[in-house]
């Protein structure tokens, strides 16, 4: 069982778990909940350079189209190839089975805390 | 949510605060887009049954001698050709004959119909009803304030009103309506909806719509009826093939561009039907077609539709998409040129960028066991 208020967020409701420089990405709960069921992910393969807040990737529910933002500079390491295969996991496990991508970063920028993306989402 | 306190609820909006709905604004009201998951509810109304709130809906009474000549005027159907206690799909168009709204018109006596409306559509169908009116011996009465309407769907769900009420539901045809019980109340039982399944629509007070959704659930729990949302009532409709003023249908579309030719009677007189018969013979520059795609990326509203994978000129446009949950397979509706729209045609979606190839295939989409 992952800690949330040991992870860092992003305003684009991504999740990040640091260990040392690789990042594990996901989108949170809340999120996914305001997407829906999801039915389809578009994942960047592994090597893929990605940009901080440049769109990598798509989440699609029946109702619409989510995009994945890099949370960070730097490279993709791992693919969750599970959820590809099984994107309900992104509803059922946001912040577990459902992880996306894992990204080698060069420098973290600045990302919101466990409260302050928690004072994010509760104003509605 | 400051906003949620400008759009309207329905006498049933504590109930869907109660099981956890989220919620969306639809036409002006606050109405819940799914309670759990959206492919649940969907798959529950195909193999069960679902209820919906659907009180947001216009309801209109009208009665009088007039009443009859009065809807022929209005419609671009004749109501007067209705039988007693059944019910015809209809559209509202003005002079230059684009679609007001599209309803259903319902038959109880020779003097007395009901129409139910789109709830986006609400004021102005009530002012071009009114406006027509003049010259007709006719009473209209705007009852959608003081009713709420509880669809029930599914293959299951005349089994679960069965069990609360003694009205002969087993003899209602498809497209009528009763005037009768249900649960104690009184009730208008209409056999329409807008999933492709089977299925009323009820009609009752706004003080008996809290007692009639918890009876109607409680009943149905046995057999799987569940709350549904407008998330699955949107994709259930597009399987189903039918249309949705605002994506299919609007003041820029006609009857012809939209594939309803057959509800449109060119043969008699009412607003908008001389510029319809002008229309009627020729081929509409575009047509309301269906596609079909392969893999699990939906091409969506208002993406671009073109004639080969290189083509940079559209010929049309998807007016509703997604991936059919009980097909599993990407199907949408779309405008296109009427020289691009035979059957069997495959046209390209450009899907945020990569074009898709997609098969212009028949309505619906799907169709439910007899």
């Amino acid at each position: 069982m992952i800690n949330r208020e040991g992870l860092f967020y992003t305003k684009e409701h991504e999740w990040l778990a640091i260990d040392g420089d690789v990042a594990t990405v996901g989108i949170t709960e809340y999120a996914a909940e305001k997407l829906g069921d999801v039915v389809y992910v578009d994942l960047p393969k592994v090597g893929t350079q990605t940009t901080y807040m440049k769109i990598c990737g798509e989440i699609e529910s029946t109702k619409s189209v989510g995009e994945l933002y890099a949370p960070v500079d730097g490279e993709v390491v791992a693919v969750n190839e599970t959820v590809a295969s099984n994107p309900e996991l992104i509803n059922h496990d946001a912040f577990g089975a459902g992880w996306l991508i894992k990204i080698r970063f060069t420098e973290l920028p600045t990302l919101l805390s466990h409260d302050e993306y928690a004072a994010l989402t509760n104003e509605g | 949510m400051n906003d949620a306190q400008a759009l309207k609820t329905t006498p049933l909006f504590e109930e869907h605060v109660a099981l956890g709905a989220a919620f969306t604004d639809f036409g002006g009201w606050n109405m819940p887009v799914r309670y759990t998951s959206d492919l649940a509810e969907h798959a529950a109304v195909r193999e069960a049954a679902g209820i919906f709130d659907i009180s947001h809906m216009a309801e209109f009474f009208f009665e009088g001698p007039g009443a009859a000549a009065f809807l022929d005027h209005a419609l671009v159907g004749v109501a007067s050709e209705i039988n007693l206690g059944r019910a015809k799909y209809s559209l509202i168009v003005n002079e230059q004959g684009g679609i007001i709204d599209d309803l259903i018109v319902y038959r109880f006596t020779d003097e007395r119909f009901l129409i139910i409306a789109n709830a986006g559509n609400h004021q102005a169908v009530w002012v071009a009803l009114n406006e027509r009116a003049a010259g007709f011996d006719v009473k209209l009465d705007d009852a959608t304030s003081r009713y709420a309407l509880i669809a029930v769907q599914g293959p299951r769900a005349v089994e679960v009103l069965k069990t609360l009420t003694t009205a002969p539901l087993d003899d209602l045809k498809y497209y009528s309506i009763f005037e009768g019980e249900f649960n104690g109340v009184h009730a208008f039982f209409a056999r329409t909806g807008y999933t492709g399944e089977d299925g009323f629509e009820l009609l009752v007070k706004n003080a008996d719509a809290v007692a009639t959704w918890r009876a109607i659930l409680e009943a149905g729990s046995s057999v799987g009826l569940i709350p549904a949302g407008y998330a699955c009532r949107d994709t259930l409709r597009l399987e189903a093939g039918m249309p949705l003023y605002g994506n299919e249908l609007g003041l820029h579309t006609t009857p012809f561009d939209a594939g309803f030719a057959r509800v449109v009677r060119i043969d008699h007189d009412f607003v908008g039907s001389s510029a319809l018969a002008n229309k009627a013979g020729d081929t509409p520059d575009r047509k309301l077609v269906a596609l079909v795609g392969e893999g699990r990326r939906a091409a969506r509203a208002h993406y671009e539709l073109f004639e080969s994978e290189a083509a940079e000129q559209p010929i049309g446009e998807i007016t509703t998409g997604a991936l059919s949950p009980t097909l599993g397979y990407p199907i949408a509706m779309a405008y296109v040129d009427s020289v691009h729209s035979d059957l069997g045609t495959t046209v390209w979606a450009d899907v945020r960028g990569s074009r898709q190839p997609m098969q212009i295939s028949s309505l619906p989409f799907y169709k439910r066991a007899k």
